[in-house]
């Protein structure tokens, strides 16, 4: 992910100070990535373990997940699917620590989830939320710019050419910049809330149901952008899809939820040869072979 | 701390000056005030030759968009002549090259903007006025299509406003009354005592409460508490597009919605007037009978006398016409509010303000109207 073997731009003198010649520390780490160090196998980005959660409605008490383990290493882009209501984005929320579990352990980025909301958490962490949830009141520039003035220190101007690239990034004109949320279409609001989940570069993308309410153009566009923002900017992306195309198109790993755990948790194409009933319904049923095929056409370029 | 902090350091080697990037660049690390204040010193010294220095970003421990823009503004949009970095960091200067050439289209204030905004004003009320009398107009047709079909008519939802509006007021206005009632009480008495007229305490808290004081109480505070429900459920019902599914099924909205809940207002309203003058009195008559001795038996009798009968009609009817008022305002302000929160807040909060402010437009226009009744 990172591509630190090319060849140096730039005018550089024949000086011997070249890229060989710096201590170790620059040369493997991954630029605009998480600052992970020179340890050979980075720690998991996400650890989950003995994960129990359930709510409660009506007197009834409704057991979720039940002993759940998942971990999520640097650079993978991780595809949580599961049933209806098999609590994909309470996991997510879990993550994100917007919701308490009833027993067990999440831990993001080496501390505990809960501590994850604390200030400063745009720079750890990136959510899609699954209608964009962006400010109604701000303009889209202001939405992007929201956790970069909320720092107090940064020159407007410094936020604004900040926020023009962002919004450039993720495929948006410039003209939008001075709209209001109400007047934009639902795929330019995915990707106004994604380059706002995006604006302090976080190493941890989360996105729920990314691909949800866009047409196949727009989602294939989608794709393509987290997928290249994926590899530019060495993003750990953790997604809830129900969408299979979506699936294959970008994911290095699929964790199934079903039976209130992670029944299976591997690369795509192990994910079909699973022996379950969730997973034959899900991914080989009439829907599941046509999106196969996609498969074919982009075979593990992720 | 300071193993991190964003650096320029700069050093003068045989080939020339070079300036050696350090530290963590990214957006949360550079809005350190101490971290900002240093570098934007160190970055604002560069002197005209810094095309021509050696810039070595190699030694950055990591740099993120914010700090590939901060550098990119520092060296005035260009890049310099010699320039030593990872491909990753060239990646992001680059796309940051690329897209922060694009200026924000401006608008600039002319003379004719101004002009235009002005007359988006005046169109503006414009909209209002007919927006309520097209409301009303509504209502009337719902009305007259309610009395040829009675039993087509939303009565669930009438009984259910009444509920709302009404019955779940009680408590609030009868307490404000109350007290209200005890106050005048006390602040007549002081009053009279010194001209020796106490026992016109029952005239003055008769005529005041019934007339004027237990309608606008009422209205006001049904204005602020069930105005402004209106407003917001109707707004919200705008905002999670319940009305348009409400259309798309045939079902007229003013029949459906601003019909019941006027008719409930202007059922309730008289009511909770009544009941609010009632416990005013209640306060005023306790009032009286503590400080000055005037006894309840007494205080009925007189009141009798002192008020008359036309009175309690003039604030029945007065009250009716508040309830109408207060639900088409809320509608009409709940109907016009925009998807989005801000036109939501916006729109109750302009609901209840006209609300309370016509209903003691209306008031002082009943005063004016009926000076001749019942004094």
């Amino acid at each position: 992910m990172s591509p630190h073997a090319g060849p140096l731009y730039g005018s550089l003198p024949p000086s011997g100070e070249g890229a060989p010649d710096l201590p170790g520390r620059g040369a493997d780490l991954p630029w605009g990535g998480p600052a992970a160090g020179r340890l050979s196998t980075p720690p998991p980005i996400v650890e989950i373990s003995g994960l129990w959660s359930g709510f409660s409605a009506g007197g009834v008490e409704t057991l979720i997940h039940k002993d759940l383990n998942l971990s999520i290493a640097q650079g993978e882009l991780l595809s949580i699917v599961g049933g209806s209501g098999s609590g994909k984005t309470v996991l997510l929320r879990q993550i994100l620590g917007l919701e308490t579990p009833m027993r067990g352990s999440i831990t993001v980025l080496g501390r505990p989830a809960e501590e994850l909301t604390r200030a400063g958490a745009a720079s750890r962490v990136g959510m899609l939320f699954q209608h964009g949830a962006l400010y109604s009141a701000f303009t889209v520039l202001e939405n992007i710019a929201f956790p970069l003035r909320e720092l107090k220190v940064l020159p407007e101007d410094l936020v604004r050419d900040a926020v023009m690239v962002k919004l450039q990034m993720v495929g948006l004109d410039p003209a939008h910049a001075l709209k209001m949320p109400a007047d934009l279409s639902g795929g330019m609001i995915k990707r106004v809330a994604l380059a706002r989940a995006l604006i302090m570069d976080p190493p941890l993308l989360l996105l729920d149901e990314p691909t949800a309410g866009l047409d196949p153009d727009r989602s294939d566009a989608f794709c393509a952008l987290v997928r290249s923002l994926h590899r530019e900017l060495g993003l750990t992306v953790v997604m809830v899809t129900h969408d299979l195309d979506t699936i294959y198109e970008i994911s290095t790993r699929v964790a199934v939820v079903a039976d209130k755990h992670v029944i299976v948790d591997a690369p795509p194409r192990e994910v079909i040869a699973f022996d379950h009933p969730f997973v034959r319904d899900f991914f080989l049923g009439g829907r599941g072979l046509r999106a196969m095929e996609l498969l074919r056409l982009h075979p593990q370029d992720v | 701390m300071s193993d991190t902090q964003p650096r320029v350091a700069f050093e003068q080697l045989a080939d020339g000056l070079h300036a050696r990037l350090s530290g963590l660049w990214t957006a949360e690390n550079l809005a350190e005030p101490e971290h900002w204040d240093a570098l934007h010193a160190e970055l604002g010294k560069l002197s005209k030759e810094w095309r021509n220095w050696q810039w070595d970003l190699r030694a950055m421990d990591r740099m993120d968009h914010l700090g590939a823009q901060l550098l990119w503004n520092a060296w005035r949009r260009q890049w310099p002549d010699h320039l030593q970095v990872h491909p990753g960091q060239r990646a992001m200067l680059e796309r940051v090259a690329q897209f922060s050439s694009v200026l924000l289209p401006r608008r600039p204030q002319t003379a004719w903007g101004m002009f235009l905004r002005l007359g988006a004003v005046v169109a503006r009320v414009e909209e209002h006025v007919v927006g309520a009398v097209r409301l009303l107009g509504q209502l009337l047709l719902d009305a007259i299509k309610l009395a040829s079909a009675p039993r087509a008519g939303p009565w669930r939802d009438v009984s259910g406003h009444l509920y709302g509006v009404g019955a779940t007021a009680l408590p609030i206005t009868a307490l404000v009354g109350f007290l209200i009632g005890v106050v005048l009480a006390y602040l007549m008495m002081q009053q009279l005592r010194q001209f020796g007229a106490d026992a016109f305490i029952v005239n003055i808290l008769g005529v005041a409460l019934i007339r004027e004081l237990g309608p606008v109480l009422a209205a006001i505070l049904i204005a602020g508490r069930s105005g402004s429900a209106i407003t917001a459920q109707i707004g919200v019902m705008r905002v999670t597009e319940e009305l348009d599914a409400m259309k798309v099924m045939g079902i007229p909205k003013g029949f459906r919605l601003v019909l019941p809940r006027a008719m409930a207002m202007a059922v309730a309203m008289p009511l909770l007037a009544v009941w609010t003058t009632l416990a005013a009195l209640l306060g005023g008559m306790l009032a009286s009978d503590l400080v000055m001795g005037l006894t309840p038996a007494y205080f009925v009798t007189a009141l009798a006398k002192a008020v008359q009968v036309s009175n309690l009609w003039l604030a029945v009817g007065k009250s009716t016409v508040f309830g109408l008022m207060i639900a088409l305002i809320s509608c009409h302000y709940g109907l016009r509010i925009k998807p989005n929160t801000q036109s939501l807040g916006e729109g109750t909060t302009a609901s209840v303000v006209t609300s309370i402010t016509m209903v003691i437009v209306v008031d002082a226009l009943f005063a004016v109207v009926f000076k001749d009744v019942g004094i």
